[in-house]
C-alpha cells in the first residue's frame, strides 16, 4: 500500500511539473524536458556487437534531445528481476517512458508493470501488443530485420563460388526462421542455383557452439558465413580467420572482418526512438506501435566491405529500392525444404501477418528445425 | 575445507567444565564477528577498486542502501530476489552439515519449476486453483528432492564426488528442461519464446498483503525455521552434524550415514524444488529457460557466507537480495558495468573463505589460547 502511494507522490511530482511548466507557457520543447526521464533495460552488454548495442548504439539520437534523460541498465535477466529494474526506474528515478528491449520481457512482467503504473508508458521491442488485450499505456515497436536479410542473400547470391551460404542460427523459432529463408530467397532472386546450409546452436548467446557451428559449415564447403546469434563477432571473426566471406546481423560487424565483410543487416532503431522522442518534445502521446522495414527507414543494410565486388553492390542496391518502394520480395507459391507447399499465394506483402508466424525452412534451405 | 565446521558451530559449543556458558555466548560472538570482519574487508578492497576506476565508493555504498533497503519499494525489490537465495541457499547449507559441497541447486529449481509447469498442463482452467497449486508444490518438491537425491545415492552407493555430480546433473537438468520446453511441451501460441502454456492467472500464486512480494518469501522463511529445528534441536540433526564431522567416528556410534548422506540430499533438492515451483506459480506462470536464472548459484555463496546455519541464511540472503536490487540503480547512476556487482560478491566470497581459519584463533573468542600462552 505503501508503494502505491509512494508510486503516486511521484507521480504527482511529476504531473505537477508538467502542470506548472505548461501554465508558464513555456515552448514544448522545453517543457517536455523538464520531465522526460525515458528508462531503457537490455538483456545482455551493451557492446556486444549485436542486439543490444544495437539499441545502445540508437538511443544516443534521443540522448541528444534537449532536456530528456536517459537511464540504462544492461544484462537484466527475463525473470521478476526485469519488473523490478522497471519499477526501480519509475520509483527511484521518475521515468516515465520505459524502453523494454528483450521479448521475453514482455509477458508477464512488462505488462504487469503496464498495469501497476498507469500513468508510465511502457514501449517493447517486438510485435506483441495487441489493442484490448494488452494495456493502452504499453506498446510495441519492431523493424522487419528479414529485408535487410533478404539483401545480404542477394549480395550472397552474386558472390559465392562454391553456392553454398552457411547460417548459424539460435533457435528455430519464427523471427530466425524468416531470416533464414530471407537469406535464401534473396541469394536465388539473382543466383538460382544458391543454398543455404543451417546449424541451430540452441541458445542465443553460445560462443563455442557458434564457432564449431561455423567451422563445420566452412568444412562442408560454404564459402560466405552468416547467423542470426545475440553476438555475432564468433561467427563473423571465424570466417575472416578461415578466409572466407561474411554477411553481418543486428549491428555492423565491419570492424571484425576488415578483409571478407560484404554488408549486414542492421536495425535502425534510431527512426523509431526519433518519433517517440519528437512525440515527446511536441508533448503528444507516443504511437502504441512503431514498426516497419525498408519503407519507413527502420532496417539497413552495413556499408559494404572490401568482400562485396561491383555485381553484388549493384544487385544489393537494385534490392534495397525495390523494398523502399514496398515492392513484395517472396514470389509464391513457396515449398519448405520437404517439399510441402506452404505459403500458396503468387505473391505476399512484406509485412503480411501469415509471415509473422513462419515455421518452416525453404526449398534450397539444408538442414532440419525438428 | 569447510568439512569440520558444522560441528563448531555455536550449537554444540565447547563444553568447560566451568564458565560454559560464556564459552558459549563467545562462541557466537566468533561466529558473528568473523563473517561481519570479512563483509567489512571485502567491502574496503571493493572500494580500492572503485578509486582505481575514479568512482566514489561513498556513493556507491549509498546507492547500495537506497536501491535495496532506501525506501519501501526498494525493500519489496530486495526481498522478491531474496525468497529463492533463502531456498537455494538452504540446498546448499543442509547437505554442508554432513560434510558434503553440493551446488546443484540451479538444476533442482529448474527441474522442480518445470515439473510444476508440467504437471499443471492437463488442469489449466479445468481444476480448482488451490487443488492445482497443492499438486504443482507437491510435484516440485518430489522431483527437486529425487534429482538431488541421485546424487547423494551416487555418494552413498558409487562413492562419486557430489560437487562435481551435482554440478554436472544441474546443465542435464536444465537441457531436459529445454528439451521439452522446445519440443513435445512448447506451446503453440507463443511462436518466438519456446515456453510450456500458461498456468493461467487464476492459477498464480498472489502477494502476501500488505507488501509487494508473493508468498514464495513467507514459505522461504518458513523453510529456514524448520530446516533450523530439524538440523540444530532435533537427533537428526545431531547425527548429521556428527556425520559431518567424522564418518568414521559416526558409523562406529552406529548411525547410518549413508542413509542421511542420501536424506539430507533430497531436503535440499526439495529446497531447490521450492524455489522453482515459486518462479512458476508466482513469477512466470510457465516454464521456460528464464528458470535458470542463477539464484542457484548465488545461493551457494548465502549458504557460505550464513556458514550452513538455516536461521542465518535469512539475513544473508536479504543482504544479496538488496545488493542485487540495487544493482540497476548502481549501473544507471553510476554508470559501473552490470558485472561490478558480481565483482562485489566474488570478493566476498574469497574474502569469506579466507576468514575461515580465523576460527579458533582469536584470543578475543578463545580464553584457552589466552591461557597457553602465558
Amino acid at each position: 500500500m505503501t508503494f502505491e502511494l509512494l508510486s503516486r507522490r511521484a507521480l504527482l511530482k511529476g504531473t505537477a511539473a508538467g502542470v506548472a511548466a505548461a501554465s508558464f507557457g513555456l515552448p514544448n520543447a522545453v517543457r517536455a524536458a523538464t520531465n522526460v526521464t525515458i528508462g531503457i533495460v537490455y538483456v545482455g552488454p551493451k557492446d556486444d556487437f549485436g542486439w543490444n548495442q544495437a539499441h545502445a548504439v540508437s538511443i544516443g539520437a534521443l540522448k541528444a534531445t534537449p532536456g530528456v534523460k536517459i537511464i540504462e541498465e544492461e544484462n537484466v535477466p527475463e525473470t521478476a528481476a526485469v519488473a523490478k529494474s522497471m519499477e526501480s526506474m519509475i520509483n527511484l528515478e521518475g521515468a516515465n517512458l520505459i524502453l523494454a528491449t528483450s521479448f521475453g520481457y514482455f509477458n508477464p512482467f512488462m505488462v504487469d508493470v503496464a498495469k501497476k503504473y498507469p500513468k508510465v508508458t511502457l514501449r517493447h521491442a517486438a510485435p506483441l501488443w495487441e489493442k484490448g488485450k494488452h494495456p493502452d499505456n504499453a506498446g510495441s515497436y519492431f523493424g522487419y530485420l528479414d529485408q535487410a536479410h533478404y539483401v545480404n542473400g542477394v549480395a550472397a547470391g552474386l558472390s559465392t563460388k562454391t553456392n553454398k551460404i552457411g547460417f548459424v542460427a539460435a533457435k528455430p523459432i519464427s523471427s530466425v526462421l524468416r531470416n533464414i529463408n530471407s537469406v535464401l530467397w534473396g541469394a536465388r532472386s539473382v543466383n538460382p542455383n544458391a543454398t543455404l546450409q543451417v546449424i541451430f546452436t540452441g541458445d542465443w548467446a553460445l560462443p563455442v557452439r557458434e564457432a564449431e557451428a561455423a567451422n563445420a559449415l566452412i568444412g562442408a564447403g560454404c564459402d560466405i558465413l552468416t547467423c542470426h546469434v545475440d553476438s555475432p563477432k564468433v561467427v563473423i571473426e571465424t570466417a575472416e580467420r578461415r578466409g572466407i566471406k561474411s554477411l553481418g546481423h543486428n549491428a555492423s560487424q565491419a570492424p571484425l572482418a576488415p578483409k571478407g565483410f560484404i554488408t549486414g543487416a542492421e536495425y535502425k532503431w534510431e527512426t523509431i526512438y526519433k518519433v517517440f522522442a519528437d512525440a515527446i518534445a511536441k508533448g503528444q502521446p507516443v504511437p502504441n506501435v512503431v514498426f516497419g522495414g525498408y519503407d519507413k527507414d527502420m532496417v539497413r543494410n552495413t556499408a559494404f566491405g572490401a568482400g562485396a565486388e561491383e555485381p553484388a553492390r549493384k544487385a544489393a542496391e537494385a534490392a534495397i529500392a525495390d523494398l523502399k518502394a514496398n515492392k513484395p520480395l517472396l514470389k509464391g507459391p513457396v515449398k519448405d525444404n520437404k517439399g510441402n507447399v506452404v505459403l500458396p499465394n503468387a505473391s505476399y506483402d512484406n509485412f503480411d501477418r501469415v509471415l509473422d508466424g513462419m515455421n518452416f525452412l525453404a526449398e534450397g534451405v539444408v538442414g532440419s528445425i525438428t | 575445507m569447510m568439512a569440520a565446521d558444522p560441528v563448531s558451530l555455536p550449537s554444540a559449543p565447547p563444553a568447560g567444565a566451568s564458565g560454559a556458558r560464556g564459552l558459549f555466548w563467545l562462541a557466537y560472538a566468533e561466529a558473528l564477528a568473523i563473517p561481519m570482519l570479512a563483509l567489512l574487508v571485502s567491502a574496503l578492497l571493493f572500494s580500492l577498486f572503485l578509486l582505481v576506476l575514479g568512482k566514489s565508493p561513498a556513493q556507491f555504498f549509498q546507492l547500495v542502501w537506497l536501491g535495496g533497503f532506501g525506501t519501501a519499494f526498494s525493500w519489496s525489490n530486495t526481498l522478491l530476489r531474496a525468497a529463492p537465495l533463502m531456498l537455494t541457499a538452504l540446498a546448499v547449507a543442509i547437505p554442508a552439515r554432513l560434510g558434503m559441497t553440493m551446488i546443484g541447486a540451479e538444476g533442482a529449481l529448474v527441474l522442480g519449476g518445470f515439473a510444476a509447469a508440467a504437471i499443471a498442463l492437463p488442469m489449466i482452467g479445468t481444476t480448482d486453483p488451490w487443488l492445482m497449486n497443492a499438486v504443482m508444490l507437491l510435484a516440485a518438491i518430489m522431483i527437486g528432492g529425487l534429482w538431488t537425491g541421485l546424487a547423494g545415492s551416487l555418494r552413498r552407493y558409487r562413492g562419486v564426488n557430489e560437487t562435481i555430480s551435482t554440478l554436472l546433473l544441474s546443465y542435464i537438468a536444465i537441457a531436459i528442461m529445454n528439451f521439452f520446453v522446445e519440443g513435445a511441451l512448447r506451446d503453440p501460441a507463443d511462436p518466438n519464446k519456446p515456453s510450456t502454456r500458461n498456468i493461467g492467472a487464476e492459477a498464480m500464486i498472489g502477494k502476501i498483503p500488505g507488501i509487494d512480494v508473493h508468498w514464495g518469501l513467507a514459505f522461504a522463511i518458513g523453510a529456514c525455521i524448520l530446516l533450523y529445528i530439524l538440523m540444530l534441536r532435533t537427533t537428526f540433526g545431531f547425527a548429521c552434524a556428527v556425520a559431518g564431522g567424522n564418518p568414521r567416528a559416526a558409523l562406529a556410534q552406529g548411525l547410518p550415514v549413508g542413509r542421511l548422506v542420501v536424506i539430507a540430499s533430497m531436503i535440499a533438492g526439495a529446497c531447490a524444488g521450492l524455489a522453482g515451483f515459486f518462479e512458476v506459480a508466482a513469477v512466470h506462470g510457465k516454464a521456460n529457460a528464464s528458470l535458470a536464472a542463477g539464484y542457484g548459484f548465488t545461493g551457494i555463496l548465502v549458504a557460505f557466507l550464513a556458514r550452513h546455519h538455516p536461521l542465518a541464511i535469512i539475513p544473508v540472503a536479504i543482504l544479496f537480495g538488496g545488493i542485487a536490487a540495487a544493482g540497476g540503480i548502481i549501473q544507471r547512476r553510476m554508470g559501473l558495468p552490470d558485472a561490478s556487482v558480481l565483482l562485489l560478491q566474488g570478493l566476498c566470497f574469497v574474502v569469506l573463505l579466507a576468514s575461515e581459519t580465523l576460527y579458533g584463533r582469536l584470543r578475543l573468542f578463545n580464553p584457552a589460547l589466552r591461557t597457553e600462552r602465558t
